[in-house]
């Protein structure tokens, strides 16, 4: 069974010409095979893998599944009953939810199977997977480079064939950066669109559950699973589901696409800008119109998104202390010793930075001038996104400024890893849906994202963009080093 | 732009977000912080002259109407699920070093 195509899989299972079992199987043999380089899963409990393959078998006897058999790659940011959920954190490191994520129980509702949790940065806070206590995850195009992050670990496990979806997590662009360095097609979907219950929170009001996948045509199959109002999240929005598998054989000639000036500026990789500039000509052959759009304050976006998440992120990270769940200090002196030990113990550098940033961002004195700031200059962001809109369906852009960089190369300065998130921010800090899709490759062979980005609530028609490029012009899955 | 923040405010911060630095790691920590916080002082040449904030994308749709709910009793997790992660539970509780 090819483990790269979804809709195969499920037809497959549903019809009985393979079973589930078989199909995890193969999964589990791939990710025996080749895990040991890429570190993509944290955690895969093949007994529990098998259990549940039987118990689809079973179930598609009596009806059809729309995910039947579909091994799934969780982020281990999402929580999953009866197994660990540790954030990349030693903090969680033995950590069990009792209870799934609304996304997690959707997809197995729908036949799916969790084949395991996947690396991240810790508590989704990187751009590399580097911060993971547990480890980097590796490119599988260049196991000497990352795959992007935080998310790292869900794109490896699509990219690498062991498994057929996954769901990362975004709150700056930690779908759409592996995605793009790992070649495969990752969606940020609009803000409340998937339910957030169960996702580990980092910034609520930028944090989304993200769909993984090889094709267009999968992530609309899942999104239209696990996506829509979720009770148990008031974020959630009401909003209708739409069929995302009929919006994507709609047509795309006619389309208006809107080319962001300041996402072409000084920083961005000369090569990467060929390639992009290439495929924004491709798109055009489409037969879409290609406007020059301008969202003047993306300039200052990283440093609106350096202040809003972090300070989001030091208000949602307090609820580590020792207490309830998580890591603990042998032997406190009292509570205060207990409570700065164990964070100081328990979480990494960067987690830790950016609870420091954001509790300066709050605190007395400093909040106007940091936090009320940076809120209302999100409104101008947001603007610029409605004024853009008005005259266009979607905008296309680079996802990255480069391509995947070698381990190890950012680590010491966090500054120069918060500015390779500019192109993608802005689409958390506005709410609004973004998709990364395979558009070349440079000339070491590293994987190049094209990112398209459209107003709220138009999934289906990313999905129809992107579907339509990727039929054009495919890239060939080349040069895999596993 | 200059920003200057001192080993003792970054000892505060520390404080308020219950969080400890070695003294060996505090220099090359004070440069981080002091880094960031230079390149976020260009928030500064914007003009938010009666720009409203945004707390919350969700603002923007349908969200005040379902933020709230019917105030009703709902089962919630049961004792030892709710215990079952906690690094010192004991006779129901959560247990903490002596506070008095």
């Amino acid at each position: 069974m090819n483990l790269t195509d979804a809709h195969a899989i499920q037809k497959a299972v549903n019809s009985g010409e393979i079973s589930a079992r078989e199909v995890a199987e193969q999964a589990l043999e791939r990710i025996k095979a080749v895990d040991g380089k890429l570190s993509a899963f944290l955690n895969v409990s093949a007994e529990k893998v098998l259990e549940r393959a039987s118990a689809i078998d079973k179930a598609v006897r009596e009806c059809a599944l729309p995910l039947a058999g579909v091994p799934v790659a969780v982020k281990d940011n999402i929580c999953t009953r009866n197994m660990t959920t540790t954030c990349g954190s030693k903090m969680l490191q033995h950590y069990v939810s009792p209870y799934n994520a609304t996304a997690v129980e959707r997809l197995e509702r729908a036949g799916a199977i969790v084949i395991g949790k996947t690396n991240c940065d810790e508590f989704a806070m990187g751009s590399s997977t580097e911060n993971s206590a547990f480890g980097p995850a590796r490119n599988p195009y260049d196991l000497d480079r990352v795959p992007g992050g935080s998310s790292g670990g869900s794109a490896v496990a699509v990219a690498a064939e062991m498994a057929t979806l996954a769901l990362g997590s975004e709150t700056g662009g930690s779908v759409r950066q592996p995605a793009s360095f790992c070649n495969i097609v990752g969606l940020k979907p609009t803000y409340g669109r998937i339910s957030r219950y169960g996702l580990v929170a980092f910034a609520s009001s930028l944090d989304c559950i993200a769909p993984v996948g090889n094709s267009p045509k999968d992530i609309a199959l899942f999104l239209s699973q696990i996506a829509g109002r979720d009770e148990h999240d008031s974020t959630s929005s009401t909003v209708e589901v739409p069929d995302y598998l009929s919006e994507i054989n709609r047509p795309v000639q006619g389309m208006r696409l809107g080319i962001p000036k300041e996402f072409f500026g000084e920083g961005l990789d000369p090569e990467v800008r060929l390639i992009i500039e290439a495929g924004i000509k491709n798109a055009a052959s489409m037969g879409c119109e290609l406007v020059e759009v301008s969202l003047p304050h993306t300039r200052y976006a990283i440093a609106d998104y350096y202040i809003i998440a972090p300070a989001e992120a030091s208000s949602n990270l307090a609820r580590y202390d020792g207490v309830r769940y998580g890591f603990r200090v042998e032997s406190p002196a009292d509570l205060q010793d207990m409570y700065k030990r164990t964070r100081s113990e328990g979480f990494g550098a960067e987690v830790k930075r950016r609870i420091m940033v954001g509790t300066y961002a709050l605190s007395s004195g400093y909040y106007e001038a940091y936090y009320g700031r940076a809120m209302r200059v999100r409104t101008l962001i947001k603007r610029d996104y409605d004024q853009a809109f008005d005259r266009v369906d979607a905008l296309l852009s680079p996802v990255s400024p480069t391509p995947a960089f070698k381990i190890g190369e950012k680590a010491s300065d966090p500054l120069s890893m918060y500015l390779s998130d500019i192109y993608t921010v802005t689409a958390n800090l506005a709410g609004i849906p973004a998709l990364s899709l395979p558009c070349g490759y440079t000339s070491n062979g590293l994987p190049v994202g094209l990112q398209i980005l459209a107003n709220q609530f138009e999934e289906g028609k990313l999905l129809r963009l992107a579907d339509a490029y990727m039929q054009t012009f495919p890239v060939p899955k080349s040069g895999l080093k596993v | 732009m200059i920003v200057s923040i001192t080993r003792a405010e970054v000892l505060k911060i520390a404080d308020l977000a219950k969080l400890h630095y070695k003294d060996e790691e505090l220099d090359a920590f004070v440069l981080q912080f002091q880094n960031i916080l230079e390149y976020v002082e260009q928030l500064k040449e914007v003009d938010v002259e009666n720009v409203p904030p945004t707390s919350h994308v969700s603002l923007a749709s349908d969200f005040e109407k379902h933020i709230f709910r019917e105030d009703e009793i709902r089962t919630s997790l049961p004792e030892d699920a709710s215990l079952s992660n906690a690094p010192d539970p004991g006779a129901g509780h959560f247990r903490v070093p002596k506070v008095l």
